[in-house]
């Protein structure tokens, strides 16, 4: 005990910040136990639930592929076109919306939040309620579903671009801005060449994220793949099911393998 | 001064600064291509966008005000995704510690990080909704569905990053535990965790977050929440009762978002 007098005692934390970690490890436990003890799940099914899944997948198997080349096929194309073309509508609104965001380009603190707050509001609503909201709007179909990856992508894309852009160095700016440029030089010969990998970047990124956000939104009406999977359930054709979910599957996998070849190619 | 610009080499000499970039211009124009094909495939036209538009008046008329008076029944909802959220991250971040250090490549033979790896790109690659309804169709309605559909989503993305942050760690620290004889648990606690855990709760805190606005969904497709008071309201064209759910949710989201960066500061 007296080596605490003597010598400094080497800790790591303080004692404020070990009290604070304290607390969060005791509000956790607190608000674990709250949850079980207060949710409405009934224990008889969480016990049967492995034989209840295992009795789905025994009922989905062998997957129906005869289903696919009739209905499937066209559907997942059409997921592919309202994610491609929900992402090249959000890039093309965020690039605006992302440039009144950073301070950099529109040095005006009031038309920087209020694009934040429109950055921030696009991103807080989930692509399922986007999409409910764009079904009572157009109607059923690919045209709500597009709409709806689209504003949800504003938020996420106006983000990383605005950041990206605040980001660029000064030094090909003021150079341009020297020689008398006007401003849309400044910033297609200023920035853009600045932010042009991360733009790239951040475009492909959202678009894997919306290939498998565009497969569900067919749930709630908005098209794609989602709508054949939600008619073959309420049909309980489990087979075509498993169809289903494969072809999403392999979808799903090929976005990732071409968005990550073209970024190491590109970046 | 005219006499000055006039000694100035002549255009035929000077090279340009900004050379045209063809196949950058080719790919946007490819771009535009594309989505004057695609358009035609969905079968977009003006007019829809244009009728639309009036039905959007109509809709964002009828939200308003926004009805607040059956609060007791989204609280019920509201309490209820909370609930979803805590447990699945809770279940979720901790069965991804073990997943996701079977996964990482330099500790591990690949024997045990192979199948570790294909059970991380199973839960990552479906939508938390679609493995939602899966779960309700196999076990039921209610929370627990969407329990556990949240859950493996937890595992497919805290696991896959904790096991890059794994395999990013500097092996020299796990060498001299290992000196020492520490054991494999021995090692993995004093070498490995340390060097990671900062990541890890930095992943953990982003994952509660994304459950938290996962949570509020899963009831679309009768996985438990607010989603499924706010879907029925959707069907009952109740829409300035759709508007309080909406508000409630971006509410919460903001809360959790904002206890989310707290948390994170305090682990720094």
């Amino acid at each position: 005990m007296s080596h605490t007098n003597d010598a400094p005692r080497w800790q790591r934390f303080t004692r404020a910040q070990r009290l604070a970690r304290f607390a969060v490890y005791l509000a956790m436990v607190m608000a674990v136990v709250w949850s079980v003890q207060n949710v409405r799940v009934i224990p008889e099914f969480l016990y049967d639930a492995h034989t209840q899944m295992a009795d789905l997948l025994r009922r989905m198997w062998p997957p129906d592929m005869a289903y696919y080349p009739a209905t499937v096929h066209g559907a997942l194309i059409e997921t592919l076109h309202i994610a491609t073309l929900g992402t090249i509508l959000a890039v093309s609104m965020a690039v605006p919306i992302g440039l009144m965001a950073a301070n950099n380009i529109v040095p005006i603190r009031i038309v920087n939040e209020f694009a934040k707050l429109i950055l921030v509001a696009s991103r807080s609503v989930n692509s399922l309620v986007w999409a409910l909201l764009f079904v009572a709007i157009f109607g059923p179909g690919a045209l709500a579903g597009t709409i709806a990856i689209a504003f949800r992508s504003i938020g996420f894309v106006g983000k990383l671009l605005a950041e990206a852009v605040e980001e660029a160095s000064t030094g090909p700016v003021e150079a341009l801005r020297a020689v008398g440029a006007p401003w849309p030089a400044l910033l297609l010969k200023g920035y853009w060449p600045q932010v042009q990998p991360a733009f790239w970047s951040i475009a492909l990124f959202r678009w894997d994220i919306n290939v498998r956000e565009s497969a569900v939104l067919g749930l709630v009406g908005a098209g794609g793949i989602g709508l054949v999977l939600d008619s073959a359930m309420n049909f309980f054709q489990w087979t075509r099911v498993a169809t289903i979910l494969i072809a999403i599957f392999i979808v799903v996998i090929l976005a990732e393998i071409v968005v990550t070849q073209i970024r190491k190619r590109l970046i | 001064m005219s006499a000055a610009v006039k000694s100035l080499p002549g255009p035929s000499i000077r090279a340009r600064a900004f050379r045209p970039n063809w196949p950058m211009r080719a790919v946007w124009l490819g771009f535009a291509l594309y989505v004057v094909y695609a358009s035609g495939r969905l079968n977009f036209t003006w007019d829809r966008f244009v009728t639309g538009l009036d039905r959007g008046a109509v809709f964002l008329g009828r939200m308003f005000p926004p009805e607040f008076t059956r609060w007791q029944l989204m609280a019920e909802g509201l309490l209820e995704s909370l609930q979803i959220a805590i447990i699945a991250s809770a279940a979720g971040i901790l069965l991804s510690l073990p997943i996701g250090l079977l996964a990482a490549r330099n500790l591990m033979p690949a024997v045990v990080t192979v199948p570790a790896r294909a059970i991380i790109a199973l839960a990552r690659s479906f939508h938390p909704i679609i493995v939602a309804i899966i779960f309700v169709k196999a076990i039921g309605f209610g929370p627990l569905a969407g329990i556990l559909a949240l859950t493996l989503g937890s595992i497919g993305f805290v696991a896959k990053l904790f096991a890059e942050a794994i395999e990013e760690i500097s092996l020299k620290q796990v060498e001299a535990v290992r000196a020492t004889g520490a054991s494999f648990m021995g090692v993995v606690i004093m070498a490995v965790l340390p060097q990671v855990l900062a990541r890890f709760i930095g992943f953990s805190t982003y994952q509660l977050d994304s459950n938290l606005r996962n949570s509020t969904m899963v009831g679309i497709v009768g996985g438990g929440g607010i989603g499924g008071t706010l879907f029925s309201a959707f069907q009952r064209f109740d829409y300035d009762f759709v508007a309080a759910i909406l508000i409630s949710i971006i509410a919460m989201i903001m809360l959790g978002e904002v206890i989310a960066t707290w948390l994170r500061r305090t682990f720094q």
